[in-house]
Parts: C-alpha cells; sequence; structure tokens
C-alpha cells in the first residue's frame, strides 16, 4: 500500500510539474515580446507596467529559473498583479473561489443524487421500459450543450414561471441556493449520461455475481440484495466516476457562470481571455488543472479502500 | 415425504434437449440421499428446482413439493420465506457464495441468526475463534474454513432440507472427511433431510442411505448405497464405478467411459447413453427407456435390463 | 463540459426507425445550409430595428432578435460555419492524431512513451481548459479555436489509432511486406493506414457531436465565431440578453438548432460507428 501510495503521489506531482510547465510556457508561444503580452497588450502599456512585468516574472533570467521561481511564488499564493482588475490575482480569485466550490459541490449532489438515482431504477428494472426511459433522457441530456440548457431553464423556471432568479449567486444559505439551483442543475444534466450509464452497468456486473444468487436462494429479500450485495458491490466504479466527473465540473463554471452572470472563478477566466489580461487566465487555469488532478488522484487512492480484495491484492 | 420432484422437465431456449426431462425423486424426513452424474447431468438444476430456482429464461413442467408447499407455484413473499425457512443450500464453490465485500458476520446475520447464535453456529462447523471471525471477511479465510461458514449461513435458520451441491469437492482430504462428519452431525441434531450432489459415486455410496445417478438430464438408476455398490444395475452406473480407483480394492483394471459427457446441444431420441455403452443394442438409440423396478425395490432405465415389473412413475405424496 | 476527458457516450445501437429519422433530419439540415441564400427570406445580416424582438409571423417565421434580423434566415446561414468547422477540427485532430497513433504504436520504445507522456499531460487539462488555454495565448477566432479543439482533440484520436495500429501491424500481411523488405514508412502509408481508415472514420463520427458541442461552446463564450457570424453559438449568446425581456425565440431558435442537430448525430453516429466497426 505505501509503494503504491508513493507511486501514485509521485504521478500526481510529475503531471502537475508537466501541466503547469505547459500554463507557464505557453507565454513564449504568443506571438510578440512576452513581457509586453504579460503586460496586457501594446495599447495602454506603460513603461512602469513592463517593469513590474519583468521584475515578476524574472524574464531577464533562464527559463527554468523563471519557471522555478514562478512556481514557487505561485505555491506562496503571489500570482502577480491583474493590469485588468488593478488588483493582486491572489485576491481577485480569493473572492470568487467560494462561489465557484458552492457552484460545484451544488451540482455534485443534484448529478449524484439524480444520476445515481436514475442508474439503479434502471438497473432494477432493467429491460422495462423504465429503463429504456432512463438511458433515452440522460442521452438527451447529454447531447444539449451547459449554456443551451441553461438558456432552457432560465426561460422556464426563471421567466415563464419565475421560480428561479436568472442572474447572481446570491447571499445567505437560502439565497444562494436558491439562486444556484438553475446554475447547479444545468452543469450537472451533462453529467446524468455517464452516472447513470456507469451505475447500471456495475450494477447488472455485480449482480451477475454467484453471491447474489446465493443470496436470493437464502431467502434474504431482494431490497436487501440490491442494497447490501448489488449496490454496494458496484460503488467502485460508481465513485470513481462520481470523482472524475466533479472534478471536472470545475472546468464547467466556466460556461455556467458566464450564461448565469455568477462572480466565479470560471467567468473570471472568460473576462481574462476577452480582456487579455493573461495573468489572471494562467493563475485560473493553474488552480482548476491542480484542482483536477488532485481530485483524480484522491478518487485513485481511495477506490481500492472500497474493496477489501483490492486492498490485499495492491499489496501483495 | 419431505421433498417430491415428480416428472420435472425443465427447458430453456436455445438448447437441442430438456435441461432436465422427467426427473422424479423423493428424499423422507431424516434421509441422506445422494445425486451422482457427470458435470452437466442437471444435478444442481434439480437441486436448486427444491428452491424454486430455475435458470433465467426456462420454463418448467411437473411438479416439485417440500413438506407439502408446491414450490414452482410460490411467488413473492411465500417463495421467499420456503427459501429463508425450509430449504437450504451450501454451494460448490465457498468463496463465490460469499460476497467478497461484507464479514462473514453479516453473512450469517442476513440469513436469520442473531448474534448469538452466529458465534455458536461458527462453533458449532468447527472453526476456531468464532468472535474473531464475525469480523473478518472472505479473503481472510482458507477455502474449508469458508465452506465451513457456507454451512453455518445454510443452518442459520434450521431447515427442513439441506442442499449440499459439491459442498466437498474443492477441499483437500482431511478437510473433506471432516466436513462430511460435520454435514451428517449436523442433519441428524436438526433431523433434516439432506440431499448430497456429487460426481464421486464412491463417496456418495459410502456416505448416504439411497443414490440417484443422473445422466444428461434423466435419472438412470436409484438405489439403496449398498445394493448399488454391490450390484450397479445401469451400464453408466458400472462405468462410474470402475473408472475411479477405489482403496483397498485387488488392483484392478480402471476403465474409463468413452467418449464425452453429452452437451446441451445433443438431443437423444433414444437412450442418452447409447453411444459410450458398452452393451449397446441397435434399438438403444431408437427407444426411450422407461425405468424398470429391480427384485431389491430400486429402478434403472435401461432396455437391457430384463423388465421384470416396469416401475410405477413416483406420486406425488405431499 | 466534462466530455472531452470521458470516452465518448456509446449509446446502445438504436431501432433503424431513429436512424432514419435522426438522418433524414441532418440531410435536411446540410441541404437547407447548403441551399441557405435560395432559402433564405432575409440577408442575415440585414437589420431592421423597427422589428426588434418580434415573435413569429408571417413575415419573421421564427421571428427576430434585438437588431431585428431574421433568426430563420440566420438559423439557415448559420448551419454553414456550425457544420463544416467541426468537420475541419476533426480533420486536424485526424491528421495528428493518427500520425502521432501510427508512429506509436510503429516505433514503440521511447516514441510510444513520449506520445503517451504528452498525452497524459493534455488529460490534466480539463474539459475545454486546453483549448481555452491556447485561446489565452493566440487570441479569440473561429481560426484559433478550429485548430485549439483540433490539437484538444489529438491525443484522443491518437490513443485510438495507437491500439488499432497495434493489432493490425500483428497480422500476418504486416509481416510479408516486412520480409519483403519494404521500408517501415511505406508499409505505414500505403498499407497500414488505409486500413485503420474504417476504424478511425467510425470514431471520427461518434466524437462529431461533441465536437460541434465544443465548438458551439467557444462562440458562444466568445472565443470562438466573431460577429457578424451567425453561428448558433454565437447567436445563443446575443439573444440571451432578450431572454429576461420574455422574448426566448433569439436564444432559443439556435439553442435548440443545436440540441437537434447534437442529438441527430450521436444517434447516427453510434449507429455509423457500430457497421464501420463491424466490418472493418
Amino acid at each position: 500500500m505505501p509503494v503504491r501510495i508513493a507511486r501514485r503521489l509521485a504521478g500526481f506531482l510529475a503531471t502537475l510539474f508537466a501541466a503547469s510547465f505547459v500554463i507557464f510556457v505557453a507565454v513564449y508561444a504568443a506571438p510578440g515580446d512576452p513581457a509586453v503580452f504579460l503586460a496586457g497588450g501594446r495599447d495602454k502599456l506603460t513603461p512602469e507596467r513592463l517593469a513590474a512585468v519583468r521584475a515578476q516574472y524574472h524574464l531577464d533570467e533562464p527559463l527554468v529559473v523563471q519557471y522555478g521561481r514562478w512556481l514557487g511564488d505561485s505555491l506562496h499564493f503571489d500570482l502577480g498583479r491583474s493590469f485588468q482588475y488593478s488588483d493582486q490575482v491572489a485576491d481577485l480569485i480569493a473572492a470568487r473561489l467560494p462561489t465557484t466550490v458552492q457552484l460545484v459541490a451544488y451540482a455534485t449532489l443534484l448529478f449524484v443524487v439524480l444520476g445515481v438515482g436514475a442508474g439503479i431504477l434502471a438497473a432494477v428494472r432493467e429491460g422495462s421500459w423504465v429503463d429504456s426511459a432512463v438511458v433515452g433522457t440522460t442521452t438527451l441530456a447529454a447531447s444539449v450543450p451547459s449554456f443551451v440548457a441553461a438558456i432552457a431553464l432560465v426561460s422556464l423556471f426563471g421567466v415563464r414561471l419565475g421560480w428561479f432568479p436568472v442572474t447572481g449567486s446570491g447571499t445567505g444559505f437560502a439565497g444562494t441556493l436558491h439562486h444556484l439551483t438553475l446554475p447547479a442543475l444545468s452543469l450537472a444534466l451533462g453529467a446524468l449520461a455517464v452516472i447513470s450509464r456507469v451505475t447500471r452497468q456495475a450494477m447488472a456486473d455485480a449482480a451477475a455475481s454467484d453471491h447474489v444468487e446465493a443470496a436470493r436462494a437464502s431467502g434474504i429479500p431482494e431490497r436487501n440484495i440490491v442494497r447490501r450485495h448489488v449496490l454496494r458491490n458496484a460503488l467502485g466504479p460508481i465513485i470513481t466516476m462520481c470523482g472524475l466527473v466533479a472534478a471536472g465540473m470545475f472546468a464547467g463554471t466556466v460556461v455556467v457562470e458566464t450564461a448565469f452572470g455568477i462572480s466565479g472563478i470560471g467567468s473570471l477566466l472568460v473576462g481574462a481571455i476577452n480582456a487579455h489580461d493573461f495573468p489572471v487566465a494562467q493563475a485560473v487555469l493553474l488552480l482548476m488543472v491542480t484542482g483536477y488532478v488532485l481530485v483524480t488522484t484522491v478518487v485513485d487512492l481511495v477506490h481500492p479502500l472500497l474493496d477489501p480484495r483490492v486492498r490485499k491484492a495492491r499489496t501483495a | 415425504m419431505l421433498l417430491t420432484i415428480d416428472r420435472l422437465t425443465v427447458e430453456v431456449p436455445g438448447t437441442a434437449r430438456p435441461l432436465l426431462d422427467e426427473v422424479a425423486l423423493h428424499i423422507a424426513e431424516g434421509e441422506v440421499v445422494g445425486l451422482v452424474g457427470e458435470s452437466g447431468s442437471g444435478k444442481s438444476t434439480t437441486a436448486k428446482a427444491a428452491l424454486g430456482l430455475l435458470p433465467a429464461g426456462a420454463t418448467a413442467s411437473g411438479s416439485v413439493h417440500v413438506a407439502g408447499a408446491d414450490v414452482l407455484s410460490l411467488t413473492g413473499e411465500e417463495l421467499r420465506r420456503h427459501r429463508a425457512r425450509t430449504v437450504s443450500m451450501v454451494h460448490q464453490d465457498p468463496r463465490a457464495a460469499l460476497n467478497p465485500v461484507r464479514r462473514i458476520g453479516d453473512f450469517l446475520l442476513e440469513r436469520g441468526a442473531d448474534r448469538t447464535r452466529a458465534v455458536e453456529l461458527l462453533a458449532a462447523v468447527g472453526l476456531s475463534d468464532p468472535e474473531r471471525r464475525m469480523r473478518q471477511r472472505p479473503h481472510e479465510l482458507s477455502g474449508g474454513m469458508l465452506q465451513r461458514v457456507v454451512i453455518a449461513g445454510a443452518l442459520a435458520t434450521p431447515p427442513r432440507l439441506l442442499l449440499a451441491d459439491e459442498a466437498t469437492s474443492a477441499l483437500d482430504v482431511t478437510t473433506q472427511a471432516e466436513i462430511l462428519a460435520l454435514l451428517r452431525t449436523l442433519r441428524a441434531e436438526h433431523g433434516a433431510g439432506l440431499l448430497f450432489i456429487t460426481h464421486d459415486l464412491h463417496l456418495a455410496a459410502a456416505y448416504c442411505d439411497r443414490v440417484y445417478v443422473m445422466y444428461a438430464g434423466r435419472v438412470v438408476e436409484e438405489r439403496t448405497a449398498a445394493a448399488l455398490f454391490a450390484d450397479p444395475a445401469h451400464p453408466y452406473t458400472r462405468g462410474l464405478l470402475a473408472c475411479s480407483p477405489t482403496l483397498g480394492d485387488t488392483p484392478r483394471r480402471i476403465e474409463p467411459i468413452p467418449g464425452k459427457p453429452p452437451s446441451l446441444s445433443d438431443a437423444f431420441p433414444g437412450c442418452p447413453f447409447t453411444a459410450r455403452c458398452p452393451d449397446a443394442q441397435p434399438d438403444c438409440s431408437s427407444r426411450h427407456p422407461a425405468a424398470v423396478t429391480l427384485p431389491d425395490g430400486g429402478t434403472a432405465a435401461c432396455h437391457r435390463i430384463p423388465a421384470a415389473v416396469p416401475a410405477p412413475a413416483e406420486r406425488t405424496a405431499p | 463540459m466534462t466530455a472531452l476527458t470521458l470516452a465518448p457516450v456509446a449509446v446502445r445501437p438504436r431501432r433503424p426507425v431513429g436512424v432514419l429519422l435522426a438522418g433524414s433530419f441532418l440531410a435536411l439540415v446540410a441541404l437547407a445550409a447548403a441551399l441557405a441564400p435560395l432559402l433564405a427570406p432575409y440577408a442575415p445580416e440585414a437589420i431592421d430595428l423597427s422589428a426588434s424582438l418580434a415573435g413569429t409571423s408571417a413575415e419573421h417565421l421564427l421571428g427576430t432578435d434585438a437588431s431585428g434580423q431574421d433568426l430563420l434566415s440566420r438559423v439557415l446561414y448559420g448551419a454553414r460555419t456550425s457544420l463544416i468547422a467541426p468537420v475541419l477540427l476533426l480533420a486536424v485532430a485526424a491528421v495528428l492524431g493518427v500520425t502521432l497513433g501510427v508512429l506509436a504504436a510503429w516505433r514503440g520504445g521511447w516514441v510510444d512513451a513520449f506520445v503517451s507522456r504528452l498525452t497524459d499531460v493534455m488529460y490534466a487539462f480539463p474539459g475545454l481548459l486546453f483549448t481555452v488555454l491556447i485561446i489565452a495565448v493566440f487570441g479569440t477566432g473561429m481560426t484559433t479555436s478550429v485548430l485549439a479543439l483540433g490539437l484538444a482533440y489529438t491525443p484522443t484520436v491518437a490513443k485510438y489509432t495507437r491500439s488499432l495500429a497495434l493489432s493490425e501491424s500483428g497480422k500476418p500481411y504486416i509481416d510479408a511486406y516486412r520480409v519483403q523488405g519494404m521500408g517501415g514508412a511505406r508499409i505505414c502509408a500505403l498499407y497500414l493506414v488505409p486500413n485503420l481508415g474504417r476504424g478511425v472514420v467510425g470514431y471520427l463520427v461518434v466524437l462529431f457531436g461533441e465536437a460541434l458541442m465544443s465548438l458551439a461552446t467557444l462562440s458562444y463564450l466568445g472565443f470562438g465565431a466573431q460577429p457578424p457570424s451567425s453561428d448558433w453559438g454565437l447567436m445563443v449568446q446575443e439573444g440571451q440578453a432578450a431572454v429576461v425581456q420574455s422574448a426566448l425565440l433569439p436564444a432559443l431558435v439556435p439553442g435548440t438548432a443545436i440540441a437537434a442537430v447534437v442529438v441527430s448525430f450521436n444517434v447516427v453516429g453510434v449507429w455509423a460507428a457500430d457497421r464501420l466497426g463491424r466490418r472493418g
């Protein structure tokens, strides 16, 4: 087990180094002088700005040193200044991160409950109209881009029915919940197909085991068989997939926050790109990629804990 | 009669012959009955029918009665209660029969034992440190220990009928002997009937009161254990006895049965054993042999046995 | 949006009725896009402020947007960019992906390891983030978006091609060419790649719906098509402001067009991939 954890952590660090290097070195791929690019282009360029950028990014030193310093600074949450917002990038992100985390958490709750629920329903009623309805509906939902889903939800529940606000992120717990319901739903819809399908398949595989037939032969109530034998044994793939999808949701906030005018790190990234504010874009990308790689690593490490057999086999 | 199976025919789509073809079998209270045959002969299907458990998509005719209940007509809660209280099965592969992610204790508790009884059961089947076993998971135990756990599970709610499906086949000889002794003791204590399924005819003859021999979904011979061993009537039974070595015998030739066991894609208009039978006559493959009663009261289904009296079909005796 | 990092949605093969329906719809859309100048009642960029946000009427079958542009005309013209751009980006991904995949499978060793590390790094970027990084560097616009998305799809195609190429290059006929002393590059170009064609094309067809969605998303965010284009994603963005004024058509018409085309493509794509895969 310790060997596995160490190997996985080494992989995590290697991926993170490589991805962060790509994000950093992208500056040099941009046409023109990197200092000018980082300062937000030629317009409104002042010598002071240029000097500040050169100092922040250590542009006069060799590339590897620059990268090392940038990474070191990033670890200390020193992410440079945004010329667009005239503010520290770290502060910009810190102010918006909670909203985005709330949105992703809410969306995760929705897709886990609805997706796993639909998958269980389809598995238990395999081959019936319920099964076809679940597969059909979730597949349809996966074919609708989240921004189109967002507009459709706003049109119906926001404008027509007036049940939910159409923009903003609200204050207080109830207000936040109220404001974030439609955004979270738009974010979650696309995930339902994957989650329900994985749930359905994992349960079908688990239900085919001999011990399930043995349990049935022993007259154990069907409800308990589904819960304690089928679903319990299917949890591994279900939880893994839920973790991966939840990790990917941070990227999805880019679209949904824009659609609902929510001030989070997703909409910050879109704004930064449209305003040529590269330091902000760089920082948000670094954060999202780190979060994603971190969550997928954790999911991978947690997965064997669910199955005592794997736990044993991997140490052997 | 505890278990009465009468003319049970089970068919699944896509096969050339039925899984079971007019199988008749009965077990009295407290009786130990052996069921012997090669793999695919229908032993497990017969046993599972006593639980009301048929293969997916199967159609059945005939009847199965356990302690007066018509098993094949049971549904829902009645069927569940029948499986939970009246009949228990000890499965062939104990490692597959246990959910790998749940504890031994859970296995016994969900089969109707309370905690105290579960610990008693584990002790009764000869497991050391039963308290600790309760908390262990299947992968922490050996095959022999798991077989004991599965037997404990089958006894969690004392059954009237115990089905042991190759319960000892996967175990080494000493463990096998212990488990066999254990099954007999526990059965005697509970006064239950035991259907002992095995491919080992010698073992069945030594262990059981009465033995059924199955071939290609049919019962080809039914005798008391002593009679079967002393004077096998059906050529297949003779073949089974001749093809395995026994301890203490004077050296004799081991003669394997020629040919392969029949598959589900082979249909037999006549006697299914014809192709492998040393005594086969031309008409064997065209006519289905009826079971004939032998002088000692057993039956055998073979054209070559002088038909003294045709055996009456077993009555439904609920 | 997480679709990029996950395997393409594998729908059960539909009944032919559904495939036929979806196929005819797509053919109709393609025809409409080709004949847009003949079918469209107005020029897509014709502004008529007096008819701003008009509902459905005889003059404007699908209503108008805030600048009074006819939505039907715009959607018809928009079908051109919305359908052709995904083809282009998949072509980019196919050329790069097949090259990398075949190279990795054929050479093995460090080339294989290098391609797989490259793939790992790109997979560390969830959803559209890799594309977004490229756009952040090279600026917004349709060309950048198509190239960036093509690059983002490359690892997926490369991985798929690699597995196909590995099983194909183990076949005896490849060995036969090798024994004849033919060079590796020639065998790959003349025999291996053409034999992978079916499988790869089937895979690309399945990816099409997702590619269209991704591209529409970029345009919606303002990264892809720029005004006055009638790209569907951009139209949704432009129409969104009117939604709060209860004028739903400007956003819902192009939104529905995207969803309908993607659904149809997924239905047809799975069926086509299934058939191509089985015969290939």
